[in-house]
């Protein structure tokens, strides 16, 4: 009965909340690892991109709910995606026309373009300002547990409770279709193979006849759709503040680099990695080990390797380990 | 009339000096021509000025009688002209399967039945078409590059030093791949460092020196000549 006790609180305090905020860490990071991969540059734009599309699903789940429409148990935020999807799609495409294809087509070297694109997030930040400004806003409804810590208990007699957010759920559903759409598109059609082909060799691509334009719209519509699915999840699970996606790049691109960037299965493996690390070394483990060991070993201090104020030291160290032993990430495999 | 022409081409790299002068080449399907040279002597570039990757800056460039001097690489491409660089020349994250789809990219119809030719072509690659191709062996790579190139169904192949870097063994199995390519009715043009073995299987040859037309003849004819023997064939 303890052990079961015992797993059912990691379940309840670790997997489950790492396994949806890696799945939002994996959407961020695949976006990051298609950008260097086809555009060649960091982008430190990518918080506030996410943060930018989100704004646009809470200002219309605001707009839905006030003429009456909603998904009943599911949250309105996933019927505005479509439309917020769009929206992030255009303004990346008028920045990339503005500015990005300027230092493109100048062949400038990649620090240009991540120093233009840190350009990029100052304006984004103010654009989100000026349209919703800087404040917190909760813009889930519908049913907000599919499993209640009571009624686990009650099902199943267990001391400990087994809670399941419906924004954890609809997380990892999400992301599930999202990404295997976005893997059969790049590894099972024409078009996505010529992505990958592009990132890999742009010289020959240019020779065997693939169109660069066409390559670098598609990379940005795929990045509008991940951006957006990866900050409304966000948003839902712990509410949108539209600054927080700015703080986010850390785990983000760490995720992106562990996975080996360039990589975007490596990105989405990496999201998991960097988010188990961040909350399994970040949790009071005292009260497992109360469960697993007799009472006379019964640990009197925490538990706690680190606080959880210290969660982006994690990443950061996660970053800087695989920097210093496996600098192109842990995951092989086809690179874009 | 030859099939594919290069007519007094003079070309540089930017503002630069003219790297080759008044340098004319030119194929036939059918026909394995070796471009040779010393270093420097504007092989390269004059290849890459028959594929549009230079502009010229006085000369023209004729396929099939049709005048292409203003056209892009890309539309050369869909003209009918593949070009296999020195380097980088495969997709090295991609299967062999997929680097030839690429290759087949601007192609509309089926594109298995292409596949299949080539893998008639090069059976290894047959047997590899699911690996990534960056695990493959020199040789291998090279069949694979060469693929790629021939999945437009060219009437132009353009080489430029298919050998280079590769073991005496891999290089005869590269020479004998490329006959291959030319019997099926290619017009077949390569830029070599190994002058001899190159002449030894082309029908042609020429010899540029500071970007000039120094001898041309046929292969047998270059390496009987003494003058070519004695400069650039190492006697």
């Amino acid at each position: 009965m303890d052990i079961l006790n015992a797993i059912v609180l990691l379940l309840n305090y670790t997997i489950i909340p790492a396994l949806s905020y890696g799945s939002q860490l994996a959407l961020g990071a695949i976006f990051v690892t298609l950008i260097y991969g086809v555009l060649r540059f960091a982008n430190f734009a990518t918080g506030d991109m996410m943060s930018f599309g989100t704004m646009f699903a809470v200002l219309l789940t605001f707009y839905f709910q006030s003429i009456g429409i909603s998904l009943g148990v599911l949250p309105t935020a996933l019927l505005t995606i479509p439309f917020a999807i769009i929206m992030m799609i255009l303004y990346m495409l008028s920045i990339d026309k503005f500015v990005f294809s300027y230092y493109r087509v100048k062949k400038s070297p990649p620090v240009v373009l991540a120093m233009v694109s840190v350009g990029v997030m100052f304006v984004t930040q103010a654009i989100i300002r000026i349209i919703i400004g800087p404040f917190d806003r909760r813009f889930l409804d519908g049913e907000k547990f599919i499993l209640k810590a009571n009624e686990f208990k009650e099902i199943t007699g267990l001391n400990e409770g087994l809670t399941i957010k419906s924004t954890q759920a609809i997380t990892i559903v999400v992301t599930i279709i999202v990404v295997s759409i976005m893997f059969w598109f790049l590894n099972k059609t024409k078009t996505g193979t010529s992505m990958r082909a592009y990132s890999d060799n742009e010289d020959l691509a240019l020779l065997s006849g693939i169109d660069p334009k066409k390559v670098v719209l598609l990379t940005w519509i795929i990045a509008g759709i991940l951006a957006t699915v990866g900050g409304v999840l966000y948003g839902l699970d712990k509410s949108y503040k539209p600054f927080v996606y700015f703080n986010n790049m850390l785990p983000i691109f760490a995720a992106a680099i562990v996975g080996g960037i360039g990589n975007p299965l490596g990105a989405f493996l990496g999201g998991y990695v960097v988010a188990f690390g961040e909350i399994l070394i970040t949790y009071a483990y005292k009260k497992f080990f109360t469960y697993i060991l007799p009472s006379s070993l019964e640990p009197n201090s925490l538990m706690q390797l680190l606080s959880t104020d210290y969660k982006f030291a994690v990443s950061f160290s996660i970053l800087v380990i695989v920097l210093l032993f496996r600098p192109s990430g842990i995951f092989k495999g086809l690179r874009i | 009339m030859a099939f594919f022409e290069g007519n007094n081409m003079t070309a540089g790299y930017g503002t630069g000096p003219d790297i080759i002068n008044s340098c004319s080449i030119n194929v036939n399907r059918g026909e394995i021509v070796a471009i040779l040279g010393p270093n420097g002597a504007g092989k390269s570039t004059a290849m890459k000025a028959m594929l549009g990757l230079l502009k010229l800056k006085s000369g023209s460039i004729l396929i099939d009688g049709k005048d292409i001097t203003s056209l892009s690489p890309q539309d050369r491409v869909k003209s009918g002209i593949s070009f296999v660089p020195q380097t980088r020349n495969v997709f090295a994250d991609l299967t062999v399967r997929e680097n030839l789809e690429i290759g087949a990219f601007l192609r509309t119809d089926d594109v298995d039945k292409v596949i299949d030719e080539i893998y008639e072509l090069f059976p290894i690659l047959n047997e590899k078409k699911s690996q990534v191709v960056g695990e493959l062996s020199g040789g291998q790579r090279q069949q694979v590059a060469l693929g790629r190139a021939l999945m437009i169904r060219p009437s132009v192949l353009m080489l430029d030093e298919p050998t280079a870097g590769v073991s005496p063994i891999v290089m005869n199995e590269l020479f004998h791949h490329i006959i291959k390519v030319k019997n099926t009715n290619v017009a077949v043009i390569m830029v070599e460092q190994n002058a001899k073995q190159a002449l030894s299987i082309s029908d042609r040859g020429y010899v540029l020196v500071t970007g000039q037309n120094k001898f041309e003849g046929s292969g047998n004819e270059l390496l009987q000549d003494p003058e070519v023997r004695r400069s650039f064939l190492g006697g």
